[in-house]
């Protein structure tokens, strides 16, 4: 069989063996001793051509049902949105796609700009000073959030609102094993954070508290009285995870006073591929710039004065630092960094102010017009692009009948959240037409009316 | 902005100008200011550019010739695994069907994202010799971290809390005792021999009963196969530690060895080295974990299962670790691996493995004569050289890199690992055809002359870059993190 990536010829071969001095491949592997060697045949699928092989993934691919051929009211975190096609053509680029971590600045400037400017329209959207160049996702780049704040504050309990995300939360708990950090959860109260129970547990050993904001069930925390219940202990930080869409519209977490804001930047330019890769953001103050996790780039100067950027501030990372590191990530999510710098600047300032207002928009019509079927609509605070439903049904149910339907529909909150039985999360972005959401009505109106 | 600065994206924005295309409003508009309340209305913009479509494609077309990926040229830096990035991996991961699907929709409507998912846990368990493969790490620090804290799981599982050191080799990428701290361990390291291998002396004085696990590259960062690794794994073993594999290297023994069979019992991949995930310019990566049987309780939850009826994810784990990541992986990267995997076969897989080793052995060869091998023996998939002779003529490891761009090279990786002086480390992989090997070497050996012969040419280089060294020392002393429009 010929593998169209391996270029060597029968030729080359023997005249790198005889370079080599070996007669034959199999010396260069002496070394491994014959106890540990592997003299079987992996058993694996055999090779497939490439026409083939695209036909039979392809089919593969067809067996899931897609947010293309369906109309999606599913979010909890992951969102379709608009994405301009000029994303892809960028990040298509293999200059970019094919190269690794910029550490030789001379020959990664595009990279090393790309993230510049990244970081500076995160900062932006956060109202925050520094951002870095991207974490995983949101939840990790929460968790590792948390952790920071038990390190710089050396405290060890962090109050958690149980209204973020609850798989990342499930990241914070695991995280946390490791610098032994204590997670306390604040209950929700008409689908925001308890802000009594918050006040009650906040003492001088809290680390920190961590609230979503939006929340994970779309309403809009107050960070304001947040803040101030913060400011009573010393060096306790407020952290959000903030939906960055949401921040084109919302006042930003930074002007309230927010010391972490992590996120998302998957609802730019980022499709939701089952879940990953997204792309995490990590944006915090300047006071803390020297603890941030992950890659930074900086702005300098080469030898004859021109603008140029570098990896900087590295004595944080494990690759200077090895054990005494502020985190272990290596890796981030450049590529995807990439792509949601291009979709920020499709948007630009008005647009992503217009999109963020159209999700607003958008969510308020699907509540009214659920309200109007008869549906109670659960927490009446405000929102930004999803609202809890009481459909008093098996959700799971539902969500059968309207794939029927050609319909996608809401998060399960009784997967998660037992007291919100029957409690559908909807999400409405600005691409769902007012036909999609009045169809979905009508079928959730048969379907449970 | 000097004239000769080239421009960012925010200094092309013009008030008014626009590049997107979003929808009109089509439903009865609320007046959501007073529902939100004034305190939560924005009240300036952020300042994100003003550009049209095209003056966003010429920036970052712009920007692209200012970077060199894999397509660009060659790539050698070692421990990094920069091999060419089949095209058919990004039609595959772009299909509709596995691109634009959520997470949590009803798993009966992804099946066939679970189906490959699976096969692909099957695949990579039969390939490193693990008995169960979980996908959901982000990347290969990732998988270190969410494989300490099963290790962890497992020790206080028994009972023995007192397991708090990780063992860590002198020559070990910084994740190692990077992720060791972060999962609340002490690391330890342990010295190399002389031949560039773990000194089994000093892993005998460090192995105690602390000893939680030892953390380890095989082939090592030196490109050496540790060839006592049976003995290291007894002695880890007896003192009731656990062995872990960083599958950082793991491109030099496709098929001709596998973790599993040589001891360890928790070994991560980078599926953005080995299995041809693109870097991306820092990522996205994968890092799925494999362990031994006796692991699995602890495996993060949820795991996927196979029933009569289909696939489904299993959330009642009691001794799990939890959850490392929100959903399911980086599905998207794993969708390429797949591909790739499915493309070579275990015969494919073999042969890369074998070119990979077979031209990493040509290079160092052809190199040897003008620089400084401080291990000669056969290598595996990368090798470190020294430039100790050059740095006697006056030209530093970093001049020979910054002069090998002016030939179009991304240079080895250099100044590691730390246990070499002035370290260059180099790893060609399978993709790259002999001419290409030769014309790197021809380089090399230039440059080595003009150490001698005309040493400024290499101190003073770049020369034909866009842009010459960066002040690094004052980008770190007065931090510029941020692009701010001037007043």
């Amino acid at each position: 069989m010929e593998f169209r990536y391996l270029p060597m010829t029968e030729q080359d071969k023997k005249e790198m063996l005889s370079t080599i001095g070996v007669e034959s491949t199999e010396e260069l592997f002496a070394d491994i001793p014959k106890n540990v060697r592997y003299s079987g045949d992996l058993n694996i699928k055999p090779p497939k051509n490439e026409y083939a092989l695209t036909k039979e993934l392809t089919q593969l691919a067809q067996r899931n049902v897609d947010t293309k051929s369906h109309t999606s009211f599913l979010g909890a975190g992951v969102y379709d949105h608009y994405i301009p096609s000029i994303v892809d053509h960028v990040i298509s680029r293999s200059e970019f796609y094919t190269a690794y971590t910029p550490y030789q600045p001379e020959i990664s400037q595009g990279e090393l700009q790309a993230i510049f400017e990244f970081q500076t329209m995160i900062c932006e959207l956060t109202g925050m000073d520094v951002a870095n160049s991207s974490m995983y996702d949101g939840g990790t780049a929460l968790a590792e959030a948390v952790n920071l704040s038990a390190g710089q504050t050396k405290k060890k309990k962090v109050l958690v609102s149980k209204a973020i995300h609850p798989e990342s939360l499930s990241v914070i708990h695991s995280y946390v094993k490791g610098p032994g950090v204590e997670v306390v959860e604040i209950d929700h109260n008409n689908g925001v954070t308890d802000l009594e129970q918050l006040e009650n547990e906040l003492d001088e050993n809290t680390a920190s508290v961590v609230l979503q904001y939006p929340n994970f069930f779309g309403q809009i925390e107050r960070l304001d009285r947040v803040r101030e219940l913060v400011d009573q202990q010393k060096k306790t930080m407020l952290i959000t995870s903030s939906n960055p869409l949401a921040l084109g519209y919302l006042t930003p977490p930074g002007e309230f006073g927010a010391d972490i804001v992590v996120g998302d930047a998957q609802v730019f330019g980022i499709p939701a591929q089952f879940g990953g890769p997204h792309c995490g953001y990590f944006a915090t103050t300047k006071k803390l710039m020297r603890k941030v996790p992950g890659r930074l780039v900086g702005q300098t100067k080469d030898e004859e004065g021109r603008r140029g950027f570098v990896l900087t501030l590295q004595a944080r990372e494990q690759h200077i630092r090895r054990d005494k590191a502020t985190s272990n990530i290596c890796s981030n999510q450049a590529l995807n960094a990439l792509a949601s710098s291009v979709a920020m600047s499709s948007l630009g300032k008005q647009g992503l102010k217009k999109m963020s207002w159209m999700n607003i928009q958008k969510a308020s019509y699907m509540k009214k017009q659920l309200e109007e079927t008869g549906f109670d609509i659960a927490f009446d605070g405000a929102f930004f692009n999803e609202i809890v439903v009481n459909l008093k049904g098996d959700i799971d149910t539902v969500n059968r009948k309207l794939l029927d339907k050609g319909i996608i529909g809401g998060y399960d909150l009784s997967r998660r959240f037992p007291e919100l039985k029957g409690h559908m999360l909807v999400a409405v972005t600005e691409i769902r037409s007012k036909e999609e959401i009045d169809q979905f009505v009508k079928e959730v109106g048969d379907i449970c009316g | 902005m000097a004239n000769q600065d080239f421009p960012l994206i925010f200094e092309h924005s013009q008030e008014s100008r626009t590049g997107f295309s979003l929808p009109e409003l089509d439903v009865p508009e609320t007046n959501i200011e007073d529902q939100l309340g004034e305190a939560f209305i924005r009240k300036s913009e952020p300042e994100l550019p003003e550009v049209s479509e095209l003056q966003i494609m010429r920036h970052y077309t712009a920007l692209s010739t200012r970077n060199h990926g894999v397509d660009s040229g060659f790539y050698p830096l070692g421990s990094c695994t920069m091999k060419y990035n089949p095209k058919v991996n990004e039609d595959i991961a772009r299909l509709t069907g596995f691109s634009h699907i959520h997470p949590l929709q009803p798993v009966e409507t992804a099946q066939g994202a679970l189906e490959l998912m699976y096969d692909l846990q099957e695949t990579l368990a039969e390939i490193t010799g693990m008995d169960t493969v979980t996908l959901q790490p982000a990347a290969g620090a990732h998988g270190e971290w969410t494989g300490l804290m099963m290790i962890r799981a497992f020790h206080e599982g028994n009972g023995d809390y007192n397991r708090t050191k990780v063992i860590v080799p002198d020559s070990a990428h910084g994740t190692n005792p990077a992720s060791a701290t972060v999962a609340g361990f002490e690391a330890v390291t342990v010295k190399s021999n002389q031949q560039g291998l773990v000194d089994l002396e000093d892993l005998r004085r460090v192995v105690d009963e602390h000893t939680a696990a030892l953390m380890l590259t095989n082939p090592n960062t030196l490109g050496l196969f540790e060839e006592n690794i049976e003995e290291m794994a007894s002695i880890i073993h007896e003192a009731g530690g656990k062995l872990y594999y960083d599958g950082a290297n793991l491109n030099a023994i496709l098929g001709y060895a596998r973790p599993g069979d040589m001891g360890f019992d928790v070994v991560h991949l980078n599926l953005h080295k080995t299995f041809t995930g693109p870097h991306g310019g820092g990522g996205p990566g994968s890092g799925p974990v494999g362990v031994t049987a006796e692991f699995e309780p602890f495996l993060p939850k949820p795991i996927l299962t196979k029933r009569e009826d289909g696939y489904d994810f299993d959330y009642d784990r009691p001794k799990s670790i939890g959850r490392v990541k929100p959903y399911y992986g980086n599905f998207g990267i794993n969708v390429r691996a797949y591909t790739y995997i499915r493309t070579m076969g275990a015969e494919g897989l073999k042969k890369v493995s074998e070119y990979a080793v077979l031209n990493a052995n040509y290079m160092m060869r052809r190199l040897q004569k003008e620089f400084e091998l401080p291990f000669d023996q056969h290598c595996k998939h990368e090798f470190v050289l020294s430039g100790k002779r050059q740095k006697k003529l006056g030209v530093r490891t970093l001049d020979i890199a910054k002069r090998l761009l002016d030939f179009g090279y991304h240079p080895p990786t250099i100044y590691f690992p730390i246990n070499v002086e002035e370290a260059i480390m180099a790893e060609p992989t399978e993709t790259e055809s002999k001419e290409t090997l030769d014309a790197f070497v021809d380089a090399m050996l230039q440059i080595a002359e003009e150490a001698k012969n005309d040493p400024e040419k290499v101190q003073e280089a770049p020369h034909t870059t866009i842009v010459s060294r960066m002040d690094e020392t004052t980008a770190a002393r007065k931090p510029i993190l941020r692009y701010q429009k001037e007043e």
